[in-house]
């Protein structure tokens, strides 16, 4: 049993549990993008799902023993940070002016 | 020698004049302007004066008649269609090139006095200029197509220079009338050479008379519709019933460009284009009765209108409507000869009474109203003496150039058979309507007290009196180079162009007799003019209020205008209106804008449900989508439809 359980420790994790993650976690994106009524809530949440791609770049990466998922992540944290740093930008003035984040409140452009 | 008689030069000069005072002309300064004017024509003159040496004999003998200088390149080659750069010079076209260079010469002296206090003479110059490069085209060309571009231009700068003075509106309009009414008959021109062009397979003169002459059984059928095509274009750029309209209105342009376009060159092109086209005439007996009787009615009718008007220049114009109405008559009677000596007899003296005219009214600073002039013999001699010269000579005076030329068409409508007989007696009706018209306004303008105080009547300098004096010599002895038996030196050096007419041996005693009674007509016209007009009186006023019916009528030029503006003119101005603004600006402008904006905001009505502006649902679309797309690629559809009984021709890589 207890060897077993060793044994269980010592096999790698198998790719289908990684990509299922993925897909929960950009699920849970989605859906926080759909529902959530705070701008910086979903903010985070399109930041969730990105780092959900991330994670099957990653996986699949290691799956096939090459290097470009591993560069495409890098590139796509990048432009996650300078997304974040526009982003954040950009509710700070949103909130300055409209002292308020929700997103349905902000909509003086609508006809 | 095969010399070139260097043709192209009689058109080109004038028109670098056209191009020099046209460009340069409003920075140079007068003198200049005035001497190209002057001597581009002197140029033209002269050269056709040289080329005449070879046909009168005097110089270096022609090596063929006509002479025919072309341009190497073909102008249209298209199929079996040709058509050539050509000049022909032979006795008709040198007849008249000598009529348009010199007396365009003479009245381009004159306009010099004439126009000398007048801004933009070299406006005025070019002009005329243009004018004698179109018109002496006309005359050179050989075939119907290039004529046709001489036969436009004329018509061009009529046009320009009726409406010299555009700032009037009466001289914008004229200008505008003349063009469109020509429009008419450049229509039936066109219409002409397009038949010509079906049947003859050519527009060159000399081909189409030698096509005829081959086929010496040809006649009528399609040759008078070919006939009577060309004639309508005649009764446009001549001013013949019913087209006549325009030439009354073009006196609103300056006198000497009356006198040479309206009177002594342009509107003699209809006769001119006939005397040419002859051959084609001379198939069809019927369009010759038309030509015939368009020319006589014309002539007796605007000479009937010319009996009462009071402008001196009206006057003039309705005159010269009627003597063209001769010529047609002598061209409808196959006298081609005798047409065109009336028109060179005309060009003299019609000349010379319009640049008269024109002295006179320089001379009472613009006036045109003769009911306003008188006494002028003392105060402006030269011009009161060879106005007489003119007025003798188209009154038909004996052995002026009128009695002439005019009994020779009257004598050929009489024994031309058929209906020539009442044609003669319309033309020696017309002949004593014409003196008395003459002497009316002989009288008027020269006789009794002047009867305006404004005026003070002057004359003319010498650059207008010169051309006076030499158009008088002709006007006087003009005449008797058609002197004798089928019109004598003039008949027979015309004759290898235009052929001998009316040879009648013996009948010289009626033609005498005919004088005679041409003579006498105009000596009734004289002598009643002379009853109401020598003395100031009131018999005049009188006959008027008495026959007020008649005479109301001819003052008003029988209602032509109105009745042509009536039944035309309103028409088609409310019809093009009714185009204008509900068929292209409603119907088609606003319906073209109507659908357009029509369908974007239809497009706008559908597609602006997609634009809610809610990010979320955008958001949820998108997330839809994707997992549509994710469904599509990823559930196994061959499989299912294979389930349900469908099979798809999908090729799968194992």
């Amino acid at each position: 049993m207890n060897s077993n359980y060793a044994q269980l420790l010592q096999q790698d994790v198998p790719l289908t549990w990684y990509l299922l993650l993925s897909a929960v976690l950009f699920c849970l994106g989605i859906v926080g993008f759909l529902i959530k009524r705070n701008l910086i809530t979903v903010f985070m949440s399109i930041e969730l799902m990105l780092n959900a791609v991330n994670l099957s770049f990653v996986t699949f990466a290691h799956q096939w023993h090459a290097v470009k998922g591993q560069i495409f992540v890098f590139f796509v944290m990048m432009v996650a940070a300078a997304e974040a740093a526009v982003g954040l930008a950009i509710i700070i003035a949103v909130f300055r002016a409209r002292a308020t984040l929700a997103v349905d409140r902000i909509d003086l452009m609508k006809l | 020698m095969n010399g070139s008689l260097h043709l192209w030069l009689i058109p080109l000069l004038p028109f670098a004049g056209f191009l020099l005072n046209g460009i340069l002309g409003r920075k140079l300064p007068k003198a200049l302007v005035t001497a190209i004017a002057l001597l581009m024509p002197l140029g033209s003159f002269a050269i056709v004066l040289s080329a005449s040496r070879g046909f009168l004999g005097i110089g270096p003998p022609l090596a063929s008649v006509p002479h025919i200088e072309s341009l190497d390149y073909p102008w249209i080659n298209a199929g079996l269609f040709h058509v050539d750069f050509s000049f022909v010079l032979d006795q008709l076209s040198l007849v008249m090139l000598l009529i348009i260079t010199g007396v365009g010469l003479l009245i381009h002296i004159y306009s010099v006095g004439y126009m000398e206090h007048e801004d933009g003479s070299w406006r005025y110059f070019a002009y005329l200029n243009l004018f004698l490069f179109f018109m002496t085209v006309l005359v050179l060309a050989g075939n119907a197509l290039l004529m046709f571009v001489g036969w436009e231009g004329v018509g061009l700068a009529s046009y320009l220079l009726i409406g010299f003075w555009f700032q009037k509106t009466s001289a914008a309009d004229a200008g505008k009338k003349a063009f469109v009414v020509n429009r008419i008959g450049d229509f039936g021109f066109l219409i002409g050479m397009f038949l010509l062009l079906a049947n003859f397979g050519t527009l060159t003169f000399s081909d189409i008379a030698a096509t005829l002459s081959a086929n010496p059984a040809w006649t009528g059928g399609v040759l008078t519709a070919t006939a009577l095509c060309l004639f309508v274009g005649a009764t446009g750029k001549s001013a013949q019933l019913p087209l006549y309209v325009w030439l009354p209105d073009a006196m609103e342009g300056p006198t000497p460009v009356s006198a040479l376009i309206h009177a002594a060159t342009m509107v003699t092109a209809g006769v001119y284009m006939i005397a040419r086209t002859h051959f084609l005439f001379d198939r069809s007996p019927y369009a010759l009765g038309v030509v015939a009787i368009i020319g006589a009615a014309t002539a007796l009718f605007a000479a009937t209108i010319g009996l009462v008007q009071t402008d001196i220049k009206r006057v003039l114009a309705y005159s010269t409507v009627s003597q063209l109405g001769y010529m047609f008559l002598g061209c409808g009677v196959a006298a081609y000869s005798a047409a065109i000596f009336h028109l060179m007899t005309h060009s003299f003296f019609k000349a010379l009474l319009f640049l008269a005219a024109g002295s006179v009214i320089h001379g009472m600073g613009g006036e045109q109203d003769m009911r306003k002039m008188g006494g002028l013999r003392e105060r402006m001699p030269v011009t009161y003496w060879t106005m007489t010269a003119a007025v003798l000579a188209i009154a038909g005076f004996p052995f002026f150039s009128a009695f002439f030329s005019k009994d020779a068409i009257l004598y050929a409508a009489f024994v031309s058979g058929g209906i020539g007989k009442v044609l003669w007696f319309v033309g020696l009706v017309t002949a004593a309507l014409t003196s008395f018209y003459m002497f009316r306004l002989w009288y008027l303008t020269f006789w009794g007290e002047l009867r305006s105080h404004e005026a003070h009547p002057h004359e003319s300098p010498w650059s207008m009196t010169g051309p006076l004096a030499i158009l008088a010599v002709l006007s006087v002895v003009g005449g008797w180079i058609g002197f004798g038996g089928n019109l004598g030196p003039f008949g027979r050096f015309l004759a290898p162009t235009l052929g001998v007419h009316n040879t009648e041996a013996g009948a010289a005693g009626l033609e005498w007799g005919m004088s005679a009674l041409a003579v006498l007509a105009g000596a009734i016209g004289w002598y009643v003019a002379h009853r109401f007009y020598s003395q100031p009186s009131e018999s005049a006023t009188k006959l008027a209020t008495s026959f007020a019916g008649p005479y109301n009528l001819l003052v008003h030029k029988y209602y032509v205008d109105e009745i042509y503006s009536f039944l035309f003119v309103k028409p088609v101005l409310a019809l093009s209106r009714f185009f204008l603004e509900w068929v292209v600006d409603v119907a088609i402008l606003g319906g073209l804008a109507w659908l357009l904006g029509g369908i974007a905001m239809l497009c706008g009505a559908i597609l602006q449900r997609w634009q809610s502006g809610n990010l979320r649902s955008y958001a949820a679309w998108l997330a839809l989508g994707a997992a549509a797309l994710l469904l599509f690629v990823l559930l196994p559809w061959t499989l299912l439809l294979a389930g349900i009984g469908i099979h798809v021709g999908m090729v799968t890589h194992q």
